[in-house]
């Protein structure tokens, strides 16, 4: 019988195979960049890239798509971690977009769906042709199918029948001039296997991962901050609560949970009991329509 | 800490197999409110009175459309023992490239009949191409025994004749379990019936958590595939020169002689940096970085292995191939060949034979082979690779098949014959049991 591998252990598994990926890249690819918008799966993401090519220092640029509509504590650890690593971080600002009259203001307010031109803008200028994301094929069941290797054609489009095969732990990297990979070392993690291998690794995280005393109001069932996105509107009452973020995108559509979760270990009692998958309880946008997630990656969003 | 298994199953559309997926991440309380909120919802839809819960695991918009599954999910659920990750793979014959992409990497193999229908032909190819891929495990849930009035001797009888079609195979009896089980009301899979009181083995979750998840593969020979050199040249490290990579078989430690292949240089490991520090000794799966006593000329590509027992060095090879390319394969194809971190221009020199699925017999000297087929076929590489037959390692022994004009992957391919049975004259269809396609080794 072929032997299996000796790896046994969950999370040195995970580990063990992002690394891999990432040093497939760096062989493969000529301009390879990672997505790091400062959030927990893109820090994650970083972490294990650091470990893929230590003591040498990581060969890819950061790229963040900014929507302007960020927490402030979160664009904050952001700079603080590429300071840290001495990395070199692109920012493309979605406002600039705006004012330039090349993407438009949606009516709502809402702006993760203005992130795909601002993106796609980026990898063309800078051209990147590896993009990693910190995306987990268990955060929604479109993602469910996608490839650790995704190839998009150079308007970013991911095509469902145009995907590769991907058979064990060979990665096809092969792309035409102008399309790029996209690359998910995340794939096979769970939203608990991040929390216990942030816990094991004591990565350090932005603070509103944890609770804290916030002013917030309810909007669709969802407790969302005042910022530069608006709100409240009226009859949206602002109240003081003890909440904390499962996922930190646009402050527009991304809500924070009632939790008293301070610690580690705090989040991860309560992810385990957790009755709401991550995207669900706080991202509007994915719960738009039932193929939501389907259609944005067609159209080049992650 | 848990432990990880993967597995990937195979069935036909019509046996409930996303209704078992769908079972198993329920019971197993891996689906969350908001997931099984929208399936409630869609199953009220279409007029449904029970919640579907094949939609839990049918994600793109086109399959629901159609009611089918296009192409290999992964699923994640959890128990306290272990993790899973499940390539739920579509059973139609011409998803067969599906099934031998879950398999690739599967620990356990997870096949599906319906109890009325009992072994079918496409039972039995599901189970050559698990074999085939080396998947040491197979589990074979017999499904919607509530429609067979929970008899014994229907499930005996489809258990008999399923073990006897494995041990064929090449599984050895002890690797091979059934369960009979309804995926619909939740019979065995996660929580044991008390309508099978003749049944007193495990449930399906019980046997998935308690499988041996590797065979101890300690006397493996050491490979490892060389994916990238780390030189940082910093003040810190000024001599530094790593490779890195992630083992693919045996194990090594300080102090051990390897060789570097194709060159066929001679060293010695000096040290091992993983991703916890230095280590005295690394085993297969892990992703590492060696420092070696000379100062050798290695580059990505290259493949690192014991020197007491290296593999051949050949640029010109029999393997099988598991077409996967919309476009036929035809004899003087001029391909790239992705073996562990090398890549190569490669000639398909002759197509030896074709496997039948029908049938489960061998074509000898086909004109060509066309999506989904498995085929023998003799390559010659434009560099010589270093390689094992797959049946003894299944990281060295495989690799891929890349289409150089638009990058796509045509076919996964296995070093060696392990397809045994096409060697061997026509079986008539009479007996397709009684045949040896592959043998998975001891």
């Amino acid at each position: 019988m072929a032997e299996t591998l000796a790896v046994t252990d969950n999370l040195d598994a995970l580990e063990s195979e992002a690394i891999h990926i990432f040093r497939e890249v760096a062989g493969e690819f000529d301009r390879p960049v990672i997505l790091f918008s400062g959030g927990k799966d893109s820090t994650l993401l970083l972490h294990l890239a650091i470990k893929a090519f230590w003591p040498a220092p990581v060969p890819f640029a950061l790229l963040h798509v900014d929507t302007g509509h960020n927490f402030p504590e979160v664009i904050e650890f952001r700079d603080k971690v590429v300071a840290e690593h001495g990395l070199r971080l692109e920012v493309a600002h979605v406002q600039e977009w705006i004012d330039d009259g090349r993407l438009q203001e949606r009516p709502d307010g809402t702006r993760n769906p203005l992130q795909t031109v601002p993106l796609l803008d980026s990898i063309t200028a800078h051209k990147f042709d590896a993009v990693f994301g910190g995306g987990r094929r268990d955060e929604e069941r479109a993602r469910a199918k996608e490839r650790i290797f995704s190839l998009r054609n150079a308007f970013g489009q991911w095509e469902p029948r145009r995907q590769r095969p991907e058979l064990w732990n060979l990665y096809n990297g092969r792309h035409r001039p102008g399309e790029h990979v996209r690359v998910f070392p995340l794939s096979n993690w769970t939203e608990l296997d991040v929390w216990h291998y942030i816990e094991r690794e004591t990565i350090e995280l932005p603070q509103i991962y944890y609770a804290h005393q916030r002013e917030v109001y309810l909007r669709d069932g969802m407790w969302l901050a005042e910022g530069p996105w608006g709100g409240p509107r009226d009859g949206e009452a602002l109240i003081s609560k003890t909440v904390r973020y499962r996922t930190v995108g646009d402050g527009s559509c991304t809500g924070a949970v009632e939790s008293t979760a301070a610690t580690i270990a705090d989040v991860i009692a309560e992810v385990a009991a957790s009755r709401l998958t991550e995207r669900g309880a706080t991202r509007a946008d994915d719960r738009m329509s039932e193929a939501a997630m389907e259609d944005r990656k067609r159209e080049g969003y992650f | 800490m848990s432990q990880l298994l993967r597995l990937a199953t195979a069935g036909s559309v019509d046996d409930g197999k996303s209704t078992l997926v769908g079972r198993l991440l329920y019971d197993t309380k891996s689906v969350l409110a908001d997931t099984l909120d929208a399936v409630h919802r869609a199953s009220a839809d279409r007029g449904l009175s029970t919640p579907d819960l094949s939609l839990l695991v049918d994600g793109l918009r086109s399959e629901r459309e159609q009611g089918i599954t296009i192409d290999v999910a992964y699923r994640y659920f959890a128990t306290p023992k272990r993790s899973f990750v499940l390539a739920d793979t579509p059973g139609h014959v011409q998803y067969t490239r599906n099934t031998v992409t879950g398999a690739s990497t599967a620990q356990l193999g997870v096949l599906l009949v319906d109890a009325r229908n009992g072994v079918v032909e496409q039972t039995r190819r599901h189970a050559a191409v698990l074999a085939l891929l080396g998947v040491p495990q197979l589990v074979l849930a017999v499904n919607k025994i509530d429609l067979v009035g929970y008899d014994e001797p229907t499930y005996r009888r489809i258990a008999k004749e399923f073990t006897a079609h494995a041990t064929e195979l090449g599984y050895p009896e002890s690797n091979v379990v059934t369960i009979p089980v309804s995926a619909l009301v939740g019979d065995n899979v996660v929580d044991r019936s008390d309508q099978t009181p003749w049944y007193d083995g495990p449930t399906l979750l019980e046997h998935l958590e308690n499988v041996p998840v590797h065979a101890d593969a300690e006397d493996a020979p050491f490979r490892f595939p060389v994916q990238y050199v780390i030189r940082p040249r910093t003040a810190e490290f000024p001599d530094y020169r790593g490779y890195a990579g992630q083992i693919a078989a045996g194990q090594i430690s300080v102090g051990d002689e390897v060789v570097v292949l194709p060159s066929g240089i001679a060293t010695t490991v000096t040290g091992i940096d993983s991703p916890h520090g230095p280590k005295q000794t690394a085993e297969s799966g892990e992703s590492v970085t060696l420092l070696l006593g000379n100062d050798v000329d290695i580059s990505r590509g290259d493949l690192i292995a014991a020197a007491a027992a290296p593999p051949r060095v050949s640029d010109e090879f029999d393997a099988t191939l598991c077409w996967l390319g919309d476009k036929p394969l035809r004899p003087g194809a001029r391909v790239l060949v992705k073996h562990g971190a090398r890549t190569v221009q490669a000639l398909v020199t002759q197509l030896r034979s074709r496997f039948d699925e029908q049938t489960l017999s061998s074509v000898d000297e086909p004109e060509s082979l066309s999506l989904n087929d498995i085929g023998r076929v003799v390559l010659r590489s434009a560099e010589p690779l270093p390689i094992d037959d797959y049946a003894d390692s299944r990281r060295t022994g495989a690799f891929l098949v890349i289409d150089p004009a638009d990058g796509s992957t045509l076919a996964g391919g296995l070093v060696g014959a392990p397809l045994s049975q096409l060697d061997q004259p026509e079986i008539s269809e009479a007996d397709p049991a009684a045949q040896d396609l592959v043998s998975p080794g001891p």
